[in-house]
C-alpha cells in the first residue's frame, strides 16, 4: 500500500504542482493517476520513488515512512518505468533487465536467468537477449523496461505513461498483455497517464487530478463514468461516457433468438427467414460473416469467405452490455451475434432488446 | 625532391646514433616520451574533472576557460616558461626544457579532453540517467555504469584529437634545444637540408597517424556496439506493426 498523507510539492520557481494530496494506492491493484497536462501527476508519481522529494506531508509505503529510507534501497524495492522506456543504450537486453538484481549483489548467472524468465513473461523472444536496445522497436523496448522494473520483484511499481509513445495499436495490445500480467503478479501499481480511456481501461480505480495538483475525484472507473462529481471531472471523462458506462454492466444471461445458419462450402440458400441477411458459420458452428442473399443466385454458387461481411463484433453470452450494443449496431442485419465462450453461436439479439436490458437496469436501484 | 626525401629516409645511417649525430630511432623515442607523459597527465586532470562536471553540473565555467587556453600561442608560451623555469636547473641535466615543454604540450591536450567528456556526460539521454537514478543506482554508479561507457565514442574522439595536437607540436621541443622528431625540422632548416627536414615532417605525420589508427581499435574494442551502431543489419528491429497485424487478425469479426 502507498499512502499520500497531505503532500505538497512546490518547485523552487514557486509552481504548487501537487497541493495537499490525500491517495491511497490499495496493494495489489492498479491505480491510475489521470489529468491534463500539467497537473502534477508526474510530480505525484516520482514523490513515490523519491526521484522528487516532497515540500511536506509524508508518503507511507506500508507502515515506512519514504522520507526515512535511503533513496537508493527505496528506489530497488520500487519498480519504475518510464515513457520513453530509458533503456542503457550500451548493455544487452538480458543485462537491461538484470539491473537491479546486479545492483542487489545477485551473482551474474541467477541474474541472466531471472532476466530470461522475465523476458518470457512480457513477450519477448529469447533471440533478444543479446541484443541492444537500439535493435528494438519502441513497443518491444516499452516491454524491456517492463521487464527491467519487474527484475528483482519488487512489491511496487510506478509506471510513467509507459504506452504513450507507441502507435494505437500496439498500445492496446501492451495494455491487453499488461493487464494480464498484473493478474498473475498482483503488483501495486500507480499508473501515470493522460488518456482517461487508457486509464478507465487499466484502473481498478482513477484518481482525477486537475491543474494545481488536486484530486478532483477518486473512483472506480464504472463510478467515474456514471457519476462524476463535478464539471470538470464530467469534461475530463469526455461525452460519450454513458455508452462507455455499458462496458463495465454486465448483461445477465441475454435470451436470444435461434438464428437461421448457412454453411460455409454449401450452395447459396434460396432465401431466408429475416429479409436478405444470412448468417454463415463453419462446421463447428462459429459464425464466420454476414451473406447478403440479393447479391447472389441462390443455388448455384458455393459460399465463399470472400462473399461475407465481416464488419460486425461478437457479443459473448455473460459478457458485457455494450459489447451488446455493440454487435447488435455493428451487424448489417441488425441482429447481434452472441456466442458461448468457446465462440460457438448461441443465438441473436437486436438493438432495441438491449436497450431494454439497458432500460431495465436502470430502474433497479442503485447500489 | 621527393625520391631525395626518400633517399634520406632510406638512408640507414640515419636511423642509428653516430658519433656526431642522433638517429631516428633516438628522437622517435623521444617524441613519443614527450608525447606519451603529456597525454597522460592531461588524461589525468582532463578526465574526471569532465566527468565530474558533465555528472554535476558544478564548475561548468571551467570548461569555457580550458577552451580559452587553445588562444594561447604555443611558441610564446613556451619560450616564456623556458626562460622562467631553465635557469633554476643547473649542470648537465634538461630538466630545466622539459618541464617547459610538458607543461605547454599538456595545456594543449586538456581542452579537448575536458570539453568532449563534459559533452559526452552531458548528451547522455535524459531519459536513460533518470532510469539509472530510478533504478536505485548512487551518484557514482550512475557515472561510473551509465554515463562513462555511454560517453565514450565522444571522449575517445576527444582524446583522439589531443593526441594528433601534441605528436604535431611535439616538435617544438626541439625549437629549445631538446630532442624528439623536430629536430630534423629545425636542423633541416638551419642546414638548408630540406630532404632532412621534409623527412622530419613526414616522421611526425606518420607518427600520428599511427597513433590515431591505434586508438581507433582501441576505441572499436572499449565501445559497446549497442552505442557504436556496429549491429548486423539482420537483427535490427521487426517494425511494430507487424506483431501489430497478427494481433488484429485475433479479433473476432463477423
Ligand atoms: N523541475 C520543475 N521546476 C518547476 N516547475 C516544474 C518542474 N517540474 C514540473 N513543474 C511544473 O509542475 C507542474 C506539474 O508538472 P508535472 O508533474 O510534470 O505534470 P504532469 O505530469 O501532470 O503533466 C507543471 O506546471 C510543471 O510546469
Ligand atoms: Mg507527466
Amino acid at each position: 500500500m502507498i499512502r499520500f498523507d497531505s503532500v505538497t510539492k512546490r518547485y523552487p520557481d514557486g509552481t504548487v504542482a501537487v497541493d495537499e494530496l490525500d491517495l491511497t494506492a490499495p496493494s495489489g491493484k492498479i491505480t491510475v493517476l489521470v489529468g491534463p497536462s500539467g497537473c502534477g501527476k508526474t510530480t505525484s508519481l516520482r514523490m513515490i520513488n523519491r526521484m522528487i522529494e516532497p515540500t511536506s506531508g509524508t508518503i507511507w509505503l506500508d507502515d515506512e515512512d519514504t522520507a526515512k529510507i535511503a533513496t537508493h534501497e527505496l528506489r530497488r524495492k520500487i519498480g519504475y518505468v518510464i515513457q520513453h522506456a530509458g533503456l542503457f543504450p550500451h548493455r544487452t537486453i538480458v543485462d537491461n533487465i538484470a539491473t537491479v538484481p546486479y545492483l542487489l549483489g545477485w551473482d551474474k548467472k541467477k541474474a541472466r536467468s531471472r532476466s530470461l524468465e522475465l523476458m518470457e513473461r512480457v513477450g519477448l523472444p529469447p533471440h533478444f537477449a543479446k541484443r541492444y536496445p537500439a535493435q528494438l522497436s519502441g513497443g518491444q523496448q516499452q516491454r524491456v523496461g517492463v521487464a527491467r522494473a519487474l527484475a528483482a520483484d519488487p512489491p511496487v511499481m510506478l509506471m510513467d505513461e509507459p504506452f504513450s509513445a507507441v502507435d494505437p495499436v500496439v498500445r492496446d495490445q501492451l495494455q491487453a498483455e499488461f493487464l494480464r500480467l498484473q493478474e498473475e503478479i498482483g503488483k501495486t501499481i500507480v499508473f501515470v497517464t493522460h488518456d482517461i480511456d487508457e486509464a478507465i481501461k487499466l484502473g481498478d480505480q482513477v484518481a482525477v487530478l486537475r491543474v494545481g495538483g488536486h484530486l478532483a475525484q477518486l473512483a472506480t472507473p464504472a463510478e467515474l463514468l456514471t457519476r462524476p462529481v463535478d464539471a470538470f471531472v464530467a469534461g475530463f471523462v469526455g461525452r460519450d461516457r454513458g455508452y462507455r458506462a455499458l462496458g463495465f454492466s454486465s448483461a445477465g444471461t441475454i435470451s436470444t433468438h435461434q438464428e437461421q445458419t448457412a454453411a460455409l462450402g454449401a450452395p447459396t440458400p434460396y432465401g431466408a427467414e429475416n429479409g436478405p441477411w444470412i448468417l454463415v458459420v463453419d462446421e463447428k458452428q462459429i459464425p464466420q460473416g454476414w451473406l447478403d442473399l440479393d447479391g447472389v443466385k441462390p443455388g448455384e454458387n458455393v459460399i465463399t469467405d470472400g462473399m461475407l461481411y465481416r464488419g460486425g463484433t461478437l457479443a459473448t453470452q455473460g459478457g458485457t452490455l455494450r459489447a451488446a450494443l455493440d454487435a447488435a449496431l455493428s451487424s448489417p442485419s441488425g441482429r447481434g451475434v452472441v456466442v458461448d465462450d468457446a465462440g460457438a453461436l448461441l443465438g441473436s439479439i437486436t438493438a432495441s432488446e438491449v436497450l431494454a436490458l439497458i432500460e431495465g437496469r436502470e430502474r433497479e436501484p442503485q447500489p | 625532391m621527393i625520391s631525395s626525401v626518400i633517399t634520406w629516409l632510406n638512408d640507414p645511417s640515419h636511423w642509428r646514433d653516430t658519433r656526431l649525430n642522433t638517429g631516428i630511432i633516438t628522437q622517435l623515442e623521444a617524441h613519443l616520451r614527450f608525447s606519451g607523459i603529456a597525454l597522460l597527465i592531461a588524461l589525468l586532470i582532463a578526465l574526471p574533472l569532465g566527468l565530474f562536471i558533465g555528472h554535476t553540473g558544478r564548475l561548468s565555467w571551467l570548461v569555457a576557460a580550458a577552451n580559452a587556453l587553445r588562444a594561447l600561442p604555443t611558441v610564446g608560451v613556451l619560450v616564456l616558461l623556458t626562460v622562467m623555469i631553465a635557469p633554476n636547473f643547473h649542470g648537465r641535466t634538461d630538466t630545466g626544457y622539459v618541464i617547459p615543454t610538458e607543461i605547454v604540450l599538456v595545456l594543449l591536450a586538456i581542452p579537448p579532453i575536458l570539453s568532449n567528456t563534459y559533452a559526452g556526460v552531458q548528451n547522455v539521454d535524459p531519459a536513460v540517467r533518470d532510469a539509472a537514478f530510478g533504478m536505485g543506482m548512487t551518484g557514482s554508479q550512475v557515472l561510473l555504469r551509465v554515463e562513462f561507457p555511454c560517453s565514450l565514442p565522444l571522449i575517445f574522439s576527444g582524446f583522439r584529437s589531443a593526441t594528433l595536437q601534441v605528436i604535431a607540436t611535439a616538435t617544438i621541443a626541439s625549437y629549445i634545444p631538446l630532442g624528439g622528431l623536430g629536430r630534423f625540422i629545425y636542423d633541416g632548416l638551419a642546414q638548408q637540408d630540406f630532404p632532412q627536414m621534409i623527412g622530419g615532417g613526414v616522421l611526425v605525420a606518420a607518427l600520428a597517424l599511427s597513433a590515431d589508427l591505434l586508438l581507433a581499435a582501441v576505441q572499436r574494442y572499449a565501445v559497446s556496439r549497442g552505442i557504436s551502431g556496429r549491429i548486423s543489419k539482420k537483427q535490427v528491429a521487426a517494425p511494430d506493426s507487424r506483431l501489430a497485424t497478427v494481433t488484429q487478425a485475433e479479433v473476432a469479426t463477423v
